[in-house]
C-alpha cells in the first residue's frame, strides 16, 4: 500500500511546481515557439505557392515568347518573300523596259535607215535622171545636129500627141 | 501485461520480505527495491555520499524546518529528533523513548524529499532547454532551426500535428501548452529516473495523480454541450435507462484519468523494479557467474526503459488529447443517430 498511497508533500510540490512550469513555459516557451513555427510554415507555404506561381508565369512567358518568335519568323519569311517578289518584278520590269526600249530604238533606227535609204534612192534616182537627161541631151544634141533627124523626132511627137 | 504481473509479484515479495525475520547482514532484495523506488528524505548517491535534504513539517499549524541529517546517526541508523522519527520511510511522532505514537492527526509532511529535488532538477532542465529554444526562435526568426532547436522541433511538431491536431481538432491550439508541458515533463522525468541514483518521480502515484487530475479538470471544463448531453442524456438510449446510464457515464469520466494515473505509475515503477530485481539476482545467488547474465539482461531492460520513457510520455499525452478531444468535439454524430433511428425502428 505504501507505493500506491500518494503523499501530501509530493502532491503539494508537484501541483505547485507543475502549474508554475505550465504557466511559465506556456507563456515564455510554447507561445513563441508555436507562433514562430506557424509563421515559418505560412512563410514556407507562401514561398512555395509563389514559386509555383512564378513557374506558371514563366511557362506563360515562354509560350508567349515562342509565339512571338514564331510570329517574327513568319513576318520575316513574308518580308523576304515579298522582297524577292518585288526584286523579281523589278528585274522583270527593267527587262521589259529594256526590251521595249531596244525595240523602239531598233524601230527608230530602222526608220532612219529607211529614210536614209529612201533619200539615197531618191538621190540616186535624181542623179540617174540628171545623168540620163544629160546623156539624153548629149545624145539629142548629137542626133539633132542632123535636120532630118529633127524632123523625124518632131514627127514622132506629133504622132504621139495625136494619139493621146 | 507482463509488467503488471511483475509488479504484482513484487508486491507479494515485498510483503514476504517485510514479514521475514530480520537477520543481520542478509541481503533483502525486497527492501532494497522498495527503498530505491520509494521516496526518501536523503539522496543516497553511494556509500558515504549522502545528501541530507530539508524536512518541512506542519504540525498543528506550526511550521518546522530542519535538516534530515538530524534523523540519522553516524552509522546511518534512524534516531528520533524533536519528537519525530522516520518510521518505514515516513516521519511520525514519537514519545520520549523513541516509540511511534498512534496519533498522526494534524501532522503534514511537506519535506523537500528526493523526488521533490528530482522534480526541481527536471523543471530546471525544462526551463533551461525550452526557454533557450524559444529565444532561438526569436533570434533567428524565419530561418532554419539549429542545434538543440532542431532536435526538439520535430518532437514539438509531432506533438502538435499527430497528438493535438489529430485528436482534438480545430480547437487544438488552446491545449498545446498543456500537452507539450505534460509530454516533456513526463519524458524528462522518466529519463531522469533511469539515471543511476535517479529518483522514481514519474513512478510515484502522487505525481501521476496530479497529472491525471489536471487532464480530468481540463477535460471537464472544456466539455461542450454535446459532451454533457452524452453523459446525462446519451442519444439513442431510452429514458428509463438513465438511472443506470448516468452513474456509469459519471464513473467513466473518472476512470479515464484513473487509468492515466495507474498506467504511468505502474509502467515506470515496474521498469525500475525489473532492473533492480535483475541486479538483485547476483546477490541472491551469491555467484559471480550470474553477474554477466544479470548485467546483460539489465542493460537490455535499460534500453527498453529508454523506449518506454518516451512511449509513456507519448501515451499519456495522446490519451489526454483524446479525452480533451472527446469533450470539445462537435458531434456530427447526431446526424448519424437520426439516420440510425428509423432503421432501428424498422428492425
Amino acid at each position: 500500500m505504501e507505493l500506491v498511497t500518494p503523499g501530501i508533500g509530493l502532491i503539494f510540490w508537484q501541483t505547485v511546481t507543475f502549474l508554475i512550469v505550465l504557466f511559465l513555459l506556456g507563456k515564455f516557451a510554447w507561445k513563441p515557439i508555436m507562433q514562430s513555427l506557424n509563421e515559418r510554415e505560412t512563410s514556407i507555404e507562401n514561398a512555395l505557392s509563389a514559386a509555383e506561381q512564378a513557374k506558371l508565369e514563366m511557362q506563360g512567358l515562354k509560350a508567349e515568347n515562342e509565339k512571338l518568335l514564331a510570329q517574327a519568323r513568319m513576318e520575316r519569311d513574308k518580308i523576304l518573300k515579298e522582297a524577292s517578289e518585288a526584286g523579281n518584278k523589278l528585274v522583270e520590269t527593267a527587262r521589259e523596259k529594256a526590251n521595249e526600249e531596244g525595240a523602239r530604238m531598233i524601230a527608230v533606227a530602222r526608220e532612219a535607215i529607211e529614210n536614209e535609204k529612201r533619200a539615197a534612192i531618191a538621190d540616186v534616182k535624181n542623179k540617174a535622171a540628171a545623168l540620163s537627161i544629160e546623156i539624153a541631151e548629149r545624145i539629142l544634141r548629137r542626133e539633132l545636129s542632123d535636120p532630118q533627124a529633127q524632123q523625124a523626132l518632131a514627127q514622132s511627137y506629133v504622132s504621139e500627141v495625136s494619139l493621146s | 501485461m507482463k509488467r503488471l504481473f511483475v509488479l504484482l509479484f513484487s508486491f507479494l515479495t515485498l510483503n514476504a520480505f517485510a514479514d521475514a525475520p530480520v537477520e543481520g547482514g542478509e541481503f533483502k532484495p525486497g527492501d532494497m527495491i522498495t527503498h530505491h523506488i520509494a521516496d526518501d528524505y536523503t539522496w543516497h548517491f553511494a556509500d558515504g555520499v549522502v545528501l541530507y535534504l530539508p524536512v518541512i513539517l506542519v504540525d498543528n499549524g506550526e511550521l518546522k524546518v530542519f535538516s534530515s541529517h538530524n534523523f540519522y546517526d553516524d552509522n546511518h541508523e534512524t534516531v528520533p529528533y524533536q519528537g519525530y522519527a522516520i518510521e518505514h520511510g515516513h516521519i511520525v511522532r514519537v514519545n520520549e523513548a523513541g516509540e511511534p505514537l498512534e496519533d498522526h492527526g494534524g501532522l503534514y509532511d511537506f519535506s523537500i524529499t528526493k523526488n521533490v529535488v528530482s522534480l526541481f532538477i527536471s523543471v530546471a532542465l525544462l526551463f533551461g532547454i525550452f526557454l533557450t529554444i524559444a529565444s532561438r526562435y526569436k533570434k533567428n526568426a524565419g530561418k532554419a532551426p539549429r542545434g538543440i532547436q532542431s532536435f526538439f522541433e520535430p518532437i514539438i511538431i509531432f506533438v502538435r500535428d499527430d497528438i493535438a491536431k489529430g485528436n482534438i481538432g480545430p480547437k487544438y491550439e488552446r491545449y498545446m501548452p498543456y500537452l507539450l508541458t505534460v509530454f516533456f515533463f513526463i519524458w524528462f522525468n522518466n529519463l531522469l529516473g533511469l539515471m543511476p541514483g535517479g529518483a522514481n518521480l514519474t513512478g510515484n502515484i502522487a505525481v501521476t495523480l496530479i497529472l491525471a487530475l489536471l487532464t480530468l479538470l481540463i477535460t471537464v471544463f472544456s466539455g461542450n454541450k454535446n459532451y454533457w448531453k452524452h453523459i446525462f442524456a446519451t442519444p439513442g438510449v431510452p429514458l428509463w435507462l438513465a438511472p443506470i446510464m448516468i452513474p456509469v457515464e459519471l464513473i467513466g469520466i473518472l476512470t479515464k484519468p484513473f487509468s492515466l494515473m495507474v498506467r504511468l505509475f505502474a509502467n515506470i515503477t515496474a521498469g525500475h523494479i525489473i532492473i533492480l530485481s535483475l541486479f538483485s539476482l547476483i546477490f541472491i545467488f551469491e555467484s559471480l557467474a550470474v553477474g554477466p547474465l544479470s548485467v546483460a539482461f539489465a542493460t537490455f531492460m535499460n534500453f527498453l526503459e529508454l523506449f518506454v520513457a518516451l512511449l509513456q510520455a507519448y501515451i499519456f499525452t495522446l490519451l489526454s488529447a483524446m479525452y480533451i478531444g472527446g469533450a470539445v468535439e462537435e458531434h456530427e454524430h447526431e446526424h448519424g443517430e437520426e439516420h440510425a433511428a428509423p432503421g432501428a425502428a424498422a428492425h
